[in-house]
């Protein structure tokens, strides 16, 4: 590694002022040899898989049961041609939207008004962790009696399950902010907005950030389950509908498409880490 | 380098004596069914001008005493009168760095610094422009826009120190600001705090627990004791400036250096 001085940054003021900054030269090999190589055993690894299932499937594996990577490719291509795949998917990931945004919405909000009123937040505290731990399919029968078996029932199973993460974490978010800050406001002779908007809000901002990290995958599973349990459209109703057929390639299309799915929506978790981790810890 | 800040000159119609006086100040904390006594009958008056230095052993109730005197919490008895008038919270007047920093850790240099004067209101040029002059003055040019975390500890307490000047206080209360930094940092850092102290008639209150430094900067010594009771009370009448090489060899340096020190051990039994 050749590092080029370009400034002797901590020269103004103050001596010993700080750390020298430098322009690095790195190549390609230390900027990105690991991710290089992650990148080729992720796909060599995916690649040898299919080819052994593929292999296997027929001499060993019954494709009744298992089915197969052709079988699955066939499949796809199938229902691609026809149109379901796409008009399938797109109502799931529509209630898998529409349900993370309404209940991150009504979590993050009702977290802000509640959790700074501590005796509040004291009296609900045991309710709301007691709903928080009701498993959200027991609410799937509920919901089709309230809401019908429309898309509206998944989306507010969805809903449900964002909606506690998002709150819970939110308001831990706004309990551990340092108090030590707020005074700091004081001292500048902040007002209680100042304090609300210039301190709580962003010291919380990694809590409310966490809430909706752990929770985008959630609203997958509460959209899937609404569709498994009772629907005529969407990816869990491809499921269901699929294995009463005995359609075991269709069955695990629709796990490759929801497996698709998921990891697009980690990938946006990512984008969340990376926009929140540059001044997140002091002193950590 | 000198600040470039009018003199604050006592209000009229106040009592002249102090800037800052304190009357039987206890501070209780609740513990349990008992209650931890951190603060007893503490008196002192701080005369305008003054650089007080009080000095004392951890745990003697300093940082307590500082809080109670930024307005930040309320005595459990007694009152603080500044200029005059009853305390009833924190004022803009009183700059207060505290032992730990505070800056937020999601602001960078600049936006932490020029924080006062965004909550005052000022526009953004005037204060970017002044936030800008008192990172200079403290030495941080060249990371405006690096993050607390960024920073080293040395770094982070110049900040705090740029960002507690940015409400240009004419009172400053400091809690062992230099402690945790290398000598040659602390001894800038010094003469930089006394330069800005000198001729602008601003008053401080020091807080350390080390004997040189209190006589390095003060024009007045308190040693304080277990919960505040205060053991010396001494004018430093050593000419300024003090260098620390050649003020150390001074025999009423020294001489001092020992009363006070003998005073520490004393209230340690
Ligand atoms: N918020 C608090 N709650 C309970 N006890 C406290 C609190 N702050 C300080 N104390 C106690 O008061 C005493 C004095 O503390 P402090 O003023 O921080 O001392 P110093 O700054 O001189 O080291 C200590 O015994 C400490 O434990
Ligand atoms: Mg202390």
């Amino acid at each position: 590694m050749n590092a080029v001085t370009t400034a002797d940054a901590g020269a103004a003021g103050l001596g010993a002022a700080g750390p020298l900054q430098v322009q690095a030269d790195r190549g390609f090999r230390a900027k990105h040899g690991r991710t290089t190589i992650v990148w080729a055993w992720r796909v060599g690894l995916l690649v040898a898989l299919v080819a052994v299932w593929q292999v296997l499937s027929g001499p060993v594996l019954d494709p009744q049961y298992v089915s197969s990577p052709q079988g699955i490719w066939e499949r796809l291509a199938g229902w691609t041609a026809d149109g379901t795949l796409w008009t399938n998917t797109w109502i799931t990931i529509q209630e898998i939207v529409l349900g993370f945004l309404l209940g991150a919405g009504a979590g993050a909000v009702l977290a802000y008004l509640i959790a700074p009123i501590r005796v509040v937040w004291a009296i609900l505290d045991p309710y709301v962790m007691a709903l928080y731990a009701i498993p959200k399919v027991a609410l799937a029968p509920l919901f089709i009696v309230w809401f019908g078996i429309g898309t509206d029932m998944k989306v507010l199973l969805a809903a449900v399950s964002v909606f506690f993460l998002v709150f819970i974490n939110t308001a831990a978010g706004v309990h551990q902010v340092d108090s030590a800050l707020i005074d700091a406001v004081r001292l500048m002779n902040g007002s209680r907005r100042d304090i609300a908007l210039k301190v709580v809000l962003p010291a919380s901002m990694t809590g409310l950030l966490t809430g909706l990290r752990v929770s985008i995958p959630y609203a997958l599973i509460g959209a899937v389950i609404g569709e498994l349990v009772a629907s005529n459209r969407g990816l869990g109703f491809l499921i269901s509908d699929s294995s009463a057929k005995f359609d075991t390639d269709g069955v695990f299309a629709t796990l490759l498409v929801l497996s698709i799915i998921a990891m697009v929506l980690n990938g946006l978790v990512g984008l969340i880490d990376a926009r929140t981790s540059r001044w997140k810890p002091l002193d950590a | 380098m000198i600040a470039s800040t009018a003199t604050h000159p006592a209000a009229p119609g106040t009592d002249a004596d102090g800037v800052l006086e304190v009357r039987d100040l206890a501070k209780y904390f609740a513990k349990g069914d008992q209650d931890l006594v951190a603060l007893r009958e503490f008196s002192i008056t701080v005369r305008p001008g003054q650089f007080l230095v009080l000095l004392g052993r951890s745990g003697c109730g300093k940082s307590t005493l500082l809080n109670l005197m930024a307005g930040l919490t309320r005595p459990t008895a007694g009152q603080i009168l500044y200029r005059g008038t009853a305390m009833s919270g924190p004022s803009t007047e009183i700059g207060y760095l505290t032992q730990h920093d505070t800056l937020m850790p999601w602001r960078d240099v600049t936006r932490n610094v020029e924080m006062p004067r965004e909550l005052r209101g000022e526009g953004k040029k005037s204060r970017r422009k002044e936030a800008q002059r008192l990172i200079e003055l403290v030495g941080l040019k060249g990371f405006e826009h690096h993050f607390p975390r960024e920073l080293s500890g040395g770094m982070r307490r110049r900040a705090s120190l740029a960002r507690m000047l940015a409400s240009d206080p004419e009172t400053l209360l400091l809690d062992e600001p230099f402690g945790a930094l290398d000598a040659q940092l602390r001894t800038e850092l010094q003469g930089e705090l006394l330069r800005l102290w000198q001729g602008t008639g601003r008053t401080v209150v020091f807080v350390t627990h080390d004997i040189e430094e209190a006589l390095l900067l003060a024009d007045r010594v308190v040693v304080l004791g277990p919960v505040g009771s205060v053991l010396l009370d001494v004018d430093v009448d050593l000419n300024r400036p003090r260098d620390p090489d050649e003020v150390r060899v001074d025999s009423r340096f020294v001489a001092l250096h020992k009363s006070l020190s003998a005073a520490l051990k004393e209230g340690a039994r």
